[in-house]
């Protein structure tokens, strides 16, 4: 319970509450995204609304989730510390960060080519993969804030 | 992982699944803002489900494990100054995310109103319902009581 009972140094908690922010937003696009593309059955305003909340939501989201890991990363100097002493919820957090952050950019590709051919009245099974990928990053996602928050090792 | 390690990530699970339904329910006004038929009122419904459900679990979640943290985590009291706040901020923030409900809960209420009379095209209140300002106001402010619930976890004033 020491990691969870310490008090940071003041100089941390904004770069923390940056990537937190950024990390719930992230989440909270995902599962509009889901939800939105999950319950769509053909309708186009639905589709659009599940991918839309993707680039307008969980990719600012993205951006300043991991702009605020890099910012509290070095304020806690780990980049100093050789990587055998790297805490394991640390390296599960960039990992996942980093594939989540290309995932998420083949599923606005995907979902993007899909609302794009929605005009000629396609684009359902890419809107599909979409939702699949989509559930995908937020269940890795899940496992990401409970190994940030957790801390296991 | 003690125990204890659990139902921290478990309190920071909820407070991610409270503030992406509140992200849902923020996707959902900028589009029920265009929105004036019966029918894609109700669209939305399954949507706003998924939304309240988060925010319920949200809710519910934050509390209860936050006071379990604040009981059993030795360095902590219930009684703590930034814990008393939080508690504070979470029920105003709760009775504001209810009257948020109430605002918004009006517009499918009409919508299905207008269907079981027959009215399935556009409706001008139907669409003022949808862009209700006071619904917005208070979407607003519950999302700000939740940021001061976040900063107040983060700082952890007088700690």
């Amino acid at each position: 319970m020491s990691v969870l009972a310490a008090v940071r140094p003041d100089s941390w908690n904004f770069p923390l509450l940056v990537h937190v922010l950024g990390a719930t937003v992230l989440v909270g696009g995902l599962v509009t995204c889901a939800s939105a593309l999950a319950f769509a059955k053909g309708d186009a305003r639905l589709l659009r609304l599940g991918y839309w909340s993707l680039v307008a939501i969980s990719l600012p989201g993205y951006i300043v989730m991991r702009v605020g890991a890099q910012w509290i990363y070095s304020k806690e100097h780990w980049e100093d510390v050789p990587d055998k002493f790297v805490p394991s919820w640390i390296n599960i957090g960039f990992l996942v960060a980093d594939i989540g952050g290309l995932l998420l950019l083949v599923t606005l590709i995907v979902g993007g080519i899909g609302v794009r051919k929605l005009r000629n009245g396609g684009g359902g099974g890419l809107l599909k993969a979409t939702l699949v990928l989509s559930v995908v990053l937020l269940a890795a996602y899940v496992v990401a804030v409970w190994a940030m928050a957790g801390k296991p090792n | 992982m003690r125990f204890d390690d659990w139902i921290l990530a478990l309190h920071v699970l909820s407070a991610f699944s409270l503030v992406a339904g509140l992200v849902v329910f923020w996707a959902l006004i900028v589009v029920g803002r265009r929105i004036d038929t019966p029918g894609d009122t109700l669209a939305l419904s399954p949507v706003a489900k998924v939304g309240s459900a988060t925010v319920g679990v949200g809710m519910v979640g934050t509390i209860v494990f936050g006071v379990w943290l604040a009981l059993s985590v030795g360095n902590y009291d219930i009684w703590d100054g930034w814990i008393i706040a939080a508690i504070v901020l979470w029920f105003i923030g709760s009775g504001l995310g209810r009257q948020t409900g109430k605002e918004f809960l009006a517009a499918p209420m009409k919508a299905v109103e207008l269907q079981s009379a027959g009215q399935t095209g556009p409706n001008e209140e139907l669409l003022a319902l949808n862009r209700t300002s006071r619904g917005v106001l208070f979407q607003a402010l519950t999302s700000l009581v939740v940021l001061l619930i976040l900063i107040d976890m983060i700082w952890k004033p007088g700690a």
